[in-house]
């Protein structure tokens, strides 16, 4: 499983260990679907994304969608530095309107 | 008596009203293009200015309305239809018959006259002109400003197509790399447009972007950093107002002197680039191919709707383009040369043509080398001012061809027929008193085929043609020699019909063997008619013979071919110009003569054995081909010293299809033949068309290839018939 679910202090988080492209694409949609549909409230860490193109974006544009249509609440949490630079790219980041928390080490 | 201001005017008036004609016609075809449109009212407009400066008021008065409503057809105010066009080309006429008519002595108009006018302009007189014909372009312009880029940046909207994914290719990369070209000022990712998740397909794209770039790079580079997205994605770039400011500047200084197309002006001051180009041309095409919206729109229109180029740089090219076409209009006006002077023009070169042959002369019997240098440079300044003299005459034919668009026109009208005139190699080129002496016998045969080529309409279509025939006029230069065919996909000539009418008028005797060709030729014949019932147009079996008599006075001639149910094809050959030209100089003893170079074929020893010489019926056998000759010797008695019996040579010259030898004892090579005409006397003259002065005072006689030819072959006939009995 690209997708695992994870505790950190207390919390419990998805994580994402895989990379988000097209390769895996197909294979991601069905996996976030499963988590979506069971859970109402989930938090997905980017942090461990490996990879990340347009397909991949594409897929958390739309979970995102999704989520908010059936009125579930999902944040991304942890990006990595390779999420922040294509979200910031694309000005994305208001479209999620997640706090993005740039990890300590790059300061 | 006509003065000369009258003579001016009704020249330049006839000039206009032509113009005028020839755009009314076009419009037919294309009834809103401003150019005709524009041509139309500026001819009735200097008609009218000019007909007011001489004080032609009843042109004036007539021509005033016709302006009026002209203008308003140009400023939108009426449409064109096809009745409008039919009235404004009464009224060319009827104007045509005004100027006429001041050209005659009577100074009133006469009633009749004056009553057609009246009704011609009581018809144009304009209904309310209907708001409904305002064009509504304003409103799209006020669309396309909105959107146009307000701050000083390109935007560049990129919409990919879905299998962009599937295909390798990775949007980010390209906006990515788009970073190297400048700042991305602002990027909006559309997510608006994206399925539900349940019909996403993970592996298609459904990106699009809206980016606002600031940078110094021009269009072209811009894109080439989506190059190899272009088939995967839609790209629009829009360039920012200081980029628009910089394309107006640009078009503004663009000095063109040749008139490119909208398109072409657009690229080449970076305003758009050729793929933009392309695809709004296929735009273009494919609404007329569609077949459902006739209406082809101006690219610039196409430019402004798919925001590729903003309104203003449009406008702003189609003003240059209009700019540089009126230079060029100007660049080729004309200047108005009295026909004389440029007669004597060309008589002077011809006397320099010959006087720089005796100089040659001279030069190199006295040996004089240095000289000699001098001498052949001079020679070469002679013929390039010998070519343009010439030129200076030259017309090309399509003015007099685009005058029979409205001889078919009218004519095909009047005898409910469907045909359309197809004019091709309108721009070759010759002298302008051929041309002159051509119309006459061109008007014959194009009425002919009109009236006895063309089937009806209904005719044709019982036959499998299509309804609506094909007239061809088409002109083309062969070997100093211009060709000028009319071809029609009519019934063809009825072979059978003109053997018989032939038989009756006794033109031939009944039962005697003729090829295809031989009767084809015989319609050739004073008084012979197909046509059993002679109309207005043509069929009174006068004609034929006056046309192969024209094309005979101008050296020229004629055939025809013809097939059944196929159509008929009418052939003239005529000689480029009647002044100079490149000749062939034989001798026959002491005797020199000049065969058009253009005629001559090749030269052969005159060997019995090698061709096999019939020496009483004069015929030739070269290489399998028999052809007629004759001696220039005997034919013109020179004065034979028997004693003389040197080799002799066989020149073999062509005049359309026909071939003949002519036998003489020497061959001198080329000669710039300067044509003079023979006195009154020896007009008679068989077999000779022209003298020509040589380098050495001497005259040397221009051949009749042609004439030659016939008789040539009449004496081999006179000699078979004689044998046969």
């Amino acid at each position: 499983m690209s997708i695992e679910a994870k505790e950190h202090n207390g919390a419990h988080f998805l994580e994402i260990n895989d990379e988000l492209t097209i390769y895996t694409a197909a294979m991601m949609k069905q996996e976030l679907q499963d988590v979506l549909s069971k859970q109402d409230e989930l938090e997905i860490s980017l942090e461990c994304v490996s990879d990340i193109d347009s397909a991949g974006i594409q897929i958390l544009i739309l979970l995102h969608q999704q989520a908010k249509k059936k009125g579930k609440t999902l944040r991304f949490i942890k990006h990595n530095r390779q999420v922040i630079d294509v979200l910031e790219t694309l000005n994305l980041e208001a479209l999620f309107g997640d706090p993005i928390v740039l990890p300590a080490k790059e300061f | 008596m006509l003065d000369d201001t009258k003579k001016i005017f009704i020249q330049e008036s006839e000039e206009l009203l032509e113009q005028m004609e020839n755009a009314l016609l076009e419009m037919e075809q294309v009834p809103n293009d401003a150019e005709h449109l524009n041509s139309v009212f500026r001819a009735i407009h200097t008609i009218k200015g000019a007909a007011g400066i001489f004080g032609f008021d009843a042109i004036v008065a007539f021509t005033h309305p016709v302006e009026s409503v002209m203008d308003n057809v140009r400023n939108g105010l009426r449409s064109v239809d096809p009745d409008l066009i039919a009235l404004l080309l009464k009224c060319k006429d009827h104007t045509a018959n005004l100027v006429e008519f001041i050209s005659g002595e009577q100074e009133d108009i006469s009633e009749t006259l004056q009553e057609a006018g009246k009704k011609l302009l009581n018809e144009l007189t304009p209904e309310q002109p209907s708001e409904l014909t305002v064009t509504n372009t304003n409103e799209k312009i006020e669309v396309s400003d909105k959107r146009s880029p307000s701050e000083d940046h390109w935007v560049i909207s990129l919409d990919f197509k879905p299998d962009a994914l599937r295909n390798g290719l990775d949007p980010l990369s390209f906006i990515n790399y788009l970073k190297r070209m400048g700042e991305i000022i602002e990027i909006i990712t559309f997510t608006h447009d994206f399925p539900c998740w349940e019909d996403m397909d993970p592996e298609s794209c459904y990106l699009s972007f809206r980016i606002a770039l600031s940078s110094s790079a021009n269009k072209e580079e811009i894109k080439s950093v989506f190059e190899f997205a272009l088939d995967d994605c839609e790209l629009r770039i829009v360039p920012p107002h200081s980029e628009l400011e910089k394309y107006l500047a640009l078009l503004e200084e663009l000095t063109g002197e040749e008139l490119n197309k909208l398109g072409e002006l657009l690229i080449q001051v970076g305003a758009l680039t050729e793929q933009e180009l392309n695809s709004a041309l296929q735009l273009q095409n494919g609404v007329l191919n569609d077949g459902t919206t006739k209406e082809i729109k101006p690219l610039g229109e196409i430019l402004v709707e798919q925001h590729v180029v903003s309104k203003d740089v449009v406008e702003k090219a189609v003003a240059k383009q209009e700019i540089i076409r009126e230079k060029i209009a100007q660049e080729t006006q004309y200047i108005r040369v009295d026909a004389n002077r440029l007669g004597q023009l060309i008589n002077l070169v011809g006397e320099l043509v010959i006087s720089n042959a005796a100089v040659k002369l001279l030069v190199e019997k006295h040996d004089l080398a240095d000289v000699q240098e001098v001498v052949s440079g001079v020679e070469g300044l002679v013929e390039n001012i010998r070519d343009h003299a010439l030129q200076l005459r030259m017309v090309q034919i399509g003015e007099t061809f685009s005058r029979f668009r409205r001889v078919v026109r009218d004519v095909s009208k009047d005898l409910n027929k469907d045909v359309e005139l197809v004019i091709t190699g309108g721009e070759a080129e010759l002298d302008k008193t051929v041309v002159e002496k051509i119309n006459d016998p061109l008007t014959h045969l194009v009425r002919n085929s009109l009236d006895h080529g063309f089937e009806t309409p209904d005719e044709r279509v019982a036959q499998g043609k299509p309804r609506k025939g094909v007239l061809r006029l088409n002109a083309l230069h062969d070997s100093g020699h211009i060709v000028i065919q009319i071809a029609d996909d009519g019934a063809g000539l009825d072979t059978d019909k003109i053997r018989k009418k032939a038989e009756e008028k006794g033109l031939i005797n009944v039962g005697q063997e003729l090829s295809q060709r031989e009767i084809l030729r015989l319609i050739f014949e004073p008084g012979l008619t197909t046509k059993d019932t002679a109309s207005n147009i043509s069929g009174r079996g006068v004609g034929m013979d006056v046309v192969k008599r024209n094309i005979d006075a101008l050296r020229g001639t004629i055939e025809v071919d013809s097939e059944r149910g196929k159509g008929t094809l009418v052939t003239i050959h005529l000689p480029l110009t009647l002044a100079i030209i490149e000749g062939f100089m034989v001798g026959v003893e002491q005797e020199r003569f000049v065969i058009p170079l253009s005629m001559v074929e090749e030269c052969v020893e005159m060997n019995t054995d090698e061709w096999h010489l019939d020496k009483n019926s004069h015929y030739v056998n070269l290489r399998g081909q028999v052809m007629p000759y004759i001696k220039l010797s005997e034919f013109f008695g020179v004065n034979y010293q028997q004693s003389h019996r040197g080799r002799e040579s066989l020149v073999i010259v062509k005049a359309g299809r026909a071939k003949a030898g002519i036998v003489v004892d020497r061959l001198f090579g080329e000669l710039q033949t300067v044509i003079k005409p023979l006195g009154k006397v020896f007009q008679g003259l068989k077999g000779v068309s022209g003298a020509t002065v040589l380098g050495s005072g001497e005259i040397a006689l221009i051949l009749d290839v042609q004439g030659l030819i016939g008789l040539a072959s009449a004496k081999t006939t006179d000699v078979k018939t004689l044998e046969s009995v």
